[in-house]
């Protein structure tokens, strides 16, 4: 790939027209180019829902270097806020004017919630680093989902294991999300009415976090990351970047989650296990921690691959065996863990690290060699 | 003179049984050149981290430039004007050298989240003014082409020029330097002093721990000496070299 056009102005733009090009068709060449089409739809539009997952953690992790394991939770926190909100399970209990908020408030409001539970998490964990801070980002993730799962009594709040049921789509400039509309001759299902959706506001938070890189806060993070001693030295207020990073990953978590409620119509503690948090970390090392095109790639490969796999090893086993041996879920895990062991040892920096990155795990190498 | 810049007194330190720093006083004007010397575990450095917020003192008084630092956090510390490079260096390794003293206008500059996604028109002049601080602070500690390395790869010299330049990024009335010369060689050495004085010159008063004895008596206008946490000397540094407690501290007790 030629790096220096793509800096051109003219590269830009030829590259973004092509991406755009690409990406406002994509669901239409997997509905008209494959049988379940559809199916395809649906995995991209959960990759999209990674993608902004993985750039909220990344903010934490990648930035600032404070190392989260229960991220998921914020997930959760954004999906049962808008549940609640948006589902007969609590309206009968909920003030008149709290039903069905409009759609863009919503997402503030799924943000703002789960911001809240990231500075609930980011307070008592100011003073940890490294495996403790590790521990206990683990335990809060855990906490959240036992309380979603334990919360149906004494007041049903969340209902429980259940979950909940029934909730809206979303409706948003006078669409329903979740009925087909016809346009230009075409039939906008639902997937696809949710994938411009979700790739819209997934839009949005990859320009919030690229503004974010390049900022007098970005480098407060990075400074963090490196040398917390000296940050602290030079006049940062580690106390409230750090508040900040996690509120602001939170938050992108929270976003997410809610179109996720919203596109799902379910939510139960079932969808926030911990797999979960160490899924969407892993899209953020394997990516390239802290670069934001690699987080993206490495997001779109760990939610998309199993998705591949599932559609290849059935059909692959039954050919050669004549039945099914393993089970596609066993197997899928097996191969998704041994390429993510092969990738740690041969790309540690992961898959498309920023230049920075990449030198220094170079730097490694010449200085073993020498 | 007036009032000092800078004046603490009887400043307690303990961590557990060790009395770190045992009611330490001295005042610096403003506009020299203080140093502060003693033997390896004197408590110099303690009293660095004292005087820049990483350590809370036990007792004591603390005052600079009109604001009570006493038991304030490090960015309080810092945004009253006093900056500080460490003894052994502390560089943000895996920031370019124009991203390290860019960071240290950290104190100085407002801009927030709302400033960083919308880059309105005050956002940006400010981002290019930290940029531009930055490129004339490398300029001015002599390390301007090496602005897009990483701080890890410059040389150990430039190294500390750099987190001198960071330290000034911050606008320090008061900058405290840990032991800047160690580890150089001489020409390096001469080099630094001349920075110093530069930067004396240029109105920003310096607290300096060093080792070596012959820069010391060069540069200082005054010199405090510590030992076993206690203040054991203070004045000129013709007067400090010859008085009787610091020739024991360093060498034993005093000939007859």
């Amino acid at each position: 790939m030629n790096i220096d056009f793509l800096q051109t102005p003219r590269g830009k733009l030829i590259t973004f027209a092509v991406l755009g090009i690409v990406l406002a068709i994509l669901p239409w060449v997997l509905t008209g180019g494959f049988e379940n089409g559809k199916s395809w739809v649906r995995a991209v539009d959960f990759a999209l829902l990674y993608i902004m997952l993985a750039l909220g953690l990344n903010i934490v992790v990648g930035y600032a270097g404070l190392l989260d394991l229960g991220y998921i939770a914020f997930y959760a926190v954004g999906a049962y806020t808008y549940a609640l909100l948006n589902s007969p399970h609590l309206q009968a209990m909920l003030p008149y004017w709290l039903h069905n908020p409009p759609f863009l408030l919503m997402l503030l409001i799924a943000a703002f919630a789960a911001g809240v539970f990231g500075l609930l998490l980011g307070t008592p964990v100011l003073k940890l680093r490294g495996d403790y801070l590790a521990i206990v980002t683990l335990g809060f993730g855990e906490i959240i989902r036992i309380f979603m799962n334990n919360l149906d009594r004494p007041v049903n709040l969340t209902n429980g294991p259940q979950g909940i049921n029934n909730i809206e789509r979303v409706h948003f400039l006078g669409l329903d999300f979740g009925r087909p509309v016809e346009w230009l001759g075409l039939t906008f299902d639902m997937v696809h009415l949710y994938y411009y959706l979700i790739l819209a506001f997934c839009i949005v938070i990859i320009f919030v976090t690229l503004r974010l890189q390049h900022s007098r806060i970005g480098r407060a993070w990075v400074a963090l990351r490196e040398d917390e001693i000296a940050a602290n030295a030079m006049g940062i207020n580690i106390r409230n970047v750090k508040l900040l990073a996690f509120a602001m990953g939170a938050s992108f978590g929270g976003v997410s989650g809610a179109l996720f409620a919203s596109f799902q119509g379910f939510v139960s503690p079932e969808s926030f296990v911990l797999m979960e948090s160490i899924m969407v970390l892993c899209m953020v090392v394997l990516g390239g921690m802290g670069h934001i095109p690699g987080v993206i790639l490495g997001a779109i490969i760990v939610s998309i691959t199993p998705e591949i796999l599932r559609d290849v090893i059935n059909p692959l086993q039954e050919g050669l065996f004549g039945k099914r041996v393993v089970d596609p879920e066993n197997l899928r895990m097996l191969i998704f863990g041994l390429a993510m062991i092969s990738i740690m040892l041969v790309r540690p920096e992961g898959l498309w690290p920023s230049k920075r990155r990449a030198r220094e795990f170079h730097e490694h190498d010449e200085e073993a060699r020498a | 003179m007036s009032t000092p810049l800078l004046e603490i007194q009887g400043i307690h330190k303990r961590f557990g049984g060790l009395h770190a720093l045992n009611d330490v006083g001295l005042s610096i004007n403003a506009g020299e050149i203080y140093g502060l010397i003693g033997p390896n575990g004197a408590g110099k450095t303690t009293l660095f981290n004292v005087l820049t917020g990483l350590y809370q003192p036990d007792e004591g008084r603390f005052h600079f430039d009109g604001h009570d630092l006493f038991r304030k956090k490090p960015f309080v510390v810092v945004r009253s004007g006093i900056a500080r490079t460490f003894q052994n260096i502390r560089l943000f390794a895996n920031m370019t050298a124009l991203e390290n003293v860019m960071v240290g206008q950290h104190v100085r500059t407002r801009s927030g989240v709302i400033g960083a996604i919308f880059r309105h028109p005050r956002a940006r002049a400010e981002e290019a003014a930290i940029k531009q601080r930055a490129r004339e602070l490398l300029e001015y500690v002599g390390i301007a082409r090496r602005h897009d390395d990483l701080a890890r790869n410059l040389s150990y010299g430039d190294q500390r020029r750099l987190e001198i330049a960071r330290a000034l990024a911050t606008r320090p009335k008061l900058l405290a330097l840990d032991e800047p010369a160690a580890g150089m060689n001489p020409s390096e050495t001469e080099g630094l002093k001349k920075l110093m004085q530069k930067i004396r010159d240029d109105g920003v008063t310096i607290l300096l721990i060093e080792h070596d004895v012959k820069l010391m008596m060069g540069l200082c206008d005054r010199i405090a000496v510590l030992d076993y946490g206690k203040k054991i000397a203070e004045g000129r540094p013709e007067q400090v070299k010859c008085d009787p407690r610091v020739i024991e501290a360093y060498l034993g007790v005093a000939p007859e």
